[in-house]
């Protein structure tokens, strides 16, 4: 089998698998947000930006190749890593204490792992009022780190398109699929696959909140890096 | 009122009517529609997206995405004035503030009457001619207090556009140096001929034999991207002319349109013979949308002389046509795979690479994007052959380059040189002195300062898309790079986290400095994010957005030093500034309204 090295480590792969498949199925972390097994890779997010043969590339939406050696876990990229998630962390609201998705967020959870003490840069506190509209689920935009993935679940899943983007830069941001922007005029269910993705805390379920105690979370008692390894076994 | 807008109907039926209700016409439809109502309201959305049996919410992300697409009201008179470093130097914040002044109004806002709004927009092309604006779209330049004066009176009375004076609308070529290729005479259709008479192979080779590399900037062999895209599986290929004209301070594609068209539209089928491809697109950007009733002109005159359409020159199996694809405000579809979804109808984001467009373009299938230059290069070697080109120019640069001269010289204009020529020689042929340094390449280019006046313009020293500002003694160099800042901010398109919030972070930094709140710190964080914004972004536009700052840090540093308040850190929170809104809301400028001046009155 062919294969590359990774941080020095022999990964095999097969033809056409991406270098973060390929990765995480031999047992090596490399970070994401925006990319799920699910779907194509989508190479927004650059949380799992690593040097191969010596330029920086998107792991998840590069394809392997054959003797290429591939730097990840090293200062260098983990240092970009924890300045992605700081400009992730300034350009939206996180307010993670009374945030409901606490200690399951993928966001925070990057946070802890990259060793991300303060947000370093100034943060731009945009206005993104809440949609509390529909009757099962609350849209918390403060949260949106623009993965797409509600996007691309409700269009090529559910079949519906119920998100999208719209705007530009720094003013892009998310809409429902009606005219009057609310949740509760489009067809949106709780059980649609796009109102179980969000890896940070806009799509929330309405109902019991905060059931979970502190301590008992997700990510509480086992690091995104092992819970993401552990899916790839599963 | 200006602001209703009339109820969809018959008008907007008639536009989807006119696109076959065509999912990729999405965009052109949008253009279209606002054009009869001055904005596109949310029913006027919500019509368009049921026509066209797309989600609603794509139709609101297609139209959130380009500048020139309003989804509020944005006035009967909607007037963007250009806001290059070159419209800026001649003085163009003092004209907007004028037209402002006059019509009650403040930027970016509506009036209250909904009559006009005024607000900035990125380089519009002019810049040898500036400051200039667009009004409803339209480009007017040369602007002047005095016509400022008769533009707020023609907007108070209401005079529809058509009735301006005809000479606001006239725009000059300003050719001040002609070689190879303005110095060309040509029949349309001969270069087409001689192409044709080689067959599609002996024609390719010809082109190979050239070495025309892309005049777009990246420097791409133009024979290696057609011989891909005509080995590629698939039929219907696809030629795409990029006329997206965005790079700050470049004008040569608006010049090369306005007179030389046919060269233009000829490079495109010669890329079709060669290629065999059957269709082609324009994409012009919205800047020049009053170059679009002649193109379509001239189009129509090379159908009728059968240069396009079935059997081209009597060629059986020969069928090519070109229509022409307008965009909306947007500089990152200059971008191949930004502008291809653009065409496609999307919001233009650099599509992941590879697969690469020559394979999968338009719509999955092989596509050819040139820029505009490159293509008319074209036709001289189908006339002279691909052997006399390459003699001409450089060792890696045959032919020749046109540049988009502009900033401080006598003469600014379109000047064609051979590959080689040095920035010193350009700059004594456009009566420039005191120069203290120069863009080459656009905001995403180079500077250059005076010490390396004596590179050569040619892919092996000084690569450029052809954008030529100058700068005298008098400028201030870190002005400049904050203008370029800014554009790459605004023009950013948000996909990747890197550019999205770095670009809008280095702007909140240079800023910073502006305002004299800046610290060593401050110069430390912007060095990593240039560097973050180089390594990590997802398309050109975000690791050229450092450039100018990297450029100037490096060659015109006390530029920066000299606006550093302290050696170590400073905040950019200003508690005076912070109670701005308090004194506008009492009506209160007095020195006890002020923390500063109330402190220092109590020492």
């Amino acid at each position: 089998m062919k294969q590359f090295l990774l941080d020095g480590q022999p990964v095999p792969f097969a033809d056409g698998q991406s270098i973060l498949e390929a990765a995480r199925q031999a047992g090596h972390y490399i970070p994401s947000l925006c990319w799920h097994k699910d779907f194509p890779a989508h190479g927004s997010c650059k949380l799992c930006i690593v040097k191969a043969a010596g330029r920086h590339v998107s792991a998840c939406a590069t394809p392997a190749r054959e003797g290429w050696e591939v730097e990840s876990n090293t200062p260098e990229m983990n240092g970009e890593r924890r300045g992605l998630l700081q400009m992730l962390f300034v350009e939206g609201n996180h307010f993670c204490p009374s945030c409901e998705k606490s200690g399951s967020c993928e966001l925070q959870a990057l946070g802890y792992e990259y060793e991300m003490l303060t947000s370093r840069f100034r943060h731009f506190y945009p206005d993104r009022p809440v949609d509390a509209s529909h009757p099962d689920v609350l849209l918390d935009f403060n949260r949106c780190i623009f993965c797409e993935l509600c996007v691309r679940a409700s269009r090529d899943v559910d079949g519906k398109s119920v998100f999208a983007l719209t705007g530009r830069g720094i003013h892009k941001h998310l809409v429902v699929n009606a005219e009057s922007g609310r949740l509760a005029d489009t067809d949106f269910s709780k059980d649609d696959m796009a109102a179980h993705i969000c890896p940070v805390g806009v799509i929330l379920h309405k109902g019991p909140g905060f059931a979970v105690p502190i301590g008992e979370r997700t990510y509480d008692t086992s690091s995104i890096r092992s819970l993401k390894l552990q899916e790839e076994d599963s | 009122m200006h602001t209703q807008p009339p109820i969809p109907g018959a008008a907007l039926d008639g536009i989807l009517q006119q696109h076959g209700h065509q999912p990729t016409e999405l965009l052109q439809i949008l253009i279209d529609t606002q054009a009869l109502e001055g904005w596109l309201s949310p029913p006027t959305l919500s019509h368009i997206a049921r026509a066209l049996n797309l989600p609603r919410a794509r139709v609101e992300g297609v139209a959130g995405f380009y500048s020139f697409l309003h989804t509020r009201p944005a006035g009967h008179y909607r007037v963007l004035f250009s806001d290059n470093i070159t419209d800026r130097m001649l003085g163009n914040a003092e004209l907007m503030d004028a037209l402002c002044g006059k019509l009650w109004i403040e930027p970016g806002k509506l009036s209250e009457d909904g009559l006009v709004s005024i607000a900035a927009t990125s380089c519009t092309g002019l810049c040898d001619q500036g400051p200039a604006m667009l009004v409803n779209g339209h480009a007017i330049s040369q602007l002047s207090h005095r016509r400022i004066n008769e533009i707020a009176e023609l907007i108070r009375q209401q005079r529809p556009l058509e009735l301006w004076p005809a000479e606001y609308f006239q725009i000059e070529d300003n050719i001040r140096r002609r070689d190879a290729l303005l110095d060309l005479t040509m029949q349309p259709g001969e270069a087409l001929a001689a192409a044709v008479a080689r067959n599609r192979a002996g024609w390719l080779a010809e082109m190979q034999l050239s070495n025309l590399r892309g005049r777009g900037g990246a420097g791409f062999a133009t024979a290696v991207k057609w011989a891909s895209a005509r080995n590629a599986p698939g039929e219907a290929k696809v030629i795409v002319c990029n006329a997206d004209e965005g790079e700050p301070g470049t004008f040569k594609d608006r010049v090369l349109l306005n007179r030389f068209a046919d060269l233009v539209f000829e490079g495109m089928t010669l890329a079709a013979w060669a290629v065999g491809a059957t269709e082609g697109f324009l994409y012009l950007r919205g800047e020049y949308q009053y170059l679009r009733p002649q193109l379509k002109a001239v189009l129509a005159r090379r159908r009728a002389a059968q240069l396009l359409g079935n059997g081209i020159l009597g060629q059986a199996g020969f069928h090519f046509d070109i229509r022409i694809h307008l965009g909306a405000g947007a500089y990152v579809c200059g971008e191949e795979s930004a502008l291809i979804e653009s065409l496609e109808g999307k919001r233009g984001t650099p599509r992941i690479r590879p697969p690469f467009p020559v394979t999968h373009g338009y719509l999955g299938r092989p596509t050819v994007v040139n820029n505009v230059e490159t293509l008319a290069k074209t036709c001289l070697i189908a006339l002279h052959g691909g052997e006399a080109f390459a003699a001409t120019g450089t060792a890696q640069s045959a032919g020749t380059k046109l540049l988009s001269i502009s900033g401080d010289c006598a003469a600014p204009g379109i000047y064609e040189y051979p590959f080689g020529v040095s920035i010193a020689r350009v700059l004594e042929d456009c009566g420039a002195s005191d120069t203290q340094a120069v863009q080459v390449g656009g905001a995403s280019g180079m500077c250059l300062a005076a010490y390396e006046f004596q590179r050569r313009i040619a892919y092996e020293d000084v690569p450029t898309a052809g954008a030529f500002m100058i700068f005298d003694g008098t400028r201030d160099l870190f002005e400049v790079a904050r203008s370029f800042v800014h554009f790459f901010a605004h023009e950013s398109c948000g996909f990747c986290t890197p550019c999205r919030v770095g670009t809008a972070l280095l702007k909140g930094f240079m800023d910073k400095l502006a305002a004299g709140h800046g610290a060593q710190a401050d110069l430390a964080d912007i060095d990593w994010l240039d560097r973050l914004l180089k390594n990590a972004s997802h398309c050109g536009l975000g690791s050229a957005a450092p450039n100018p700052v990297i450029d100037t840090l490096q060659k015109f540093r006390p530029a920066y030093e000299r606006r550093l308040v302290s050696l170590d850190f400073e905040p950019a929170f200003d508690l005076d500034a912070a109670l701005a809104e308090a004194r506008q809301l009492t009506a209160r400028d007095d020195p006890g309204a002020h923390l500063k001046t109330h402190e220092e009155d109590a020492r």
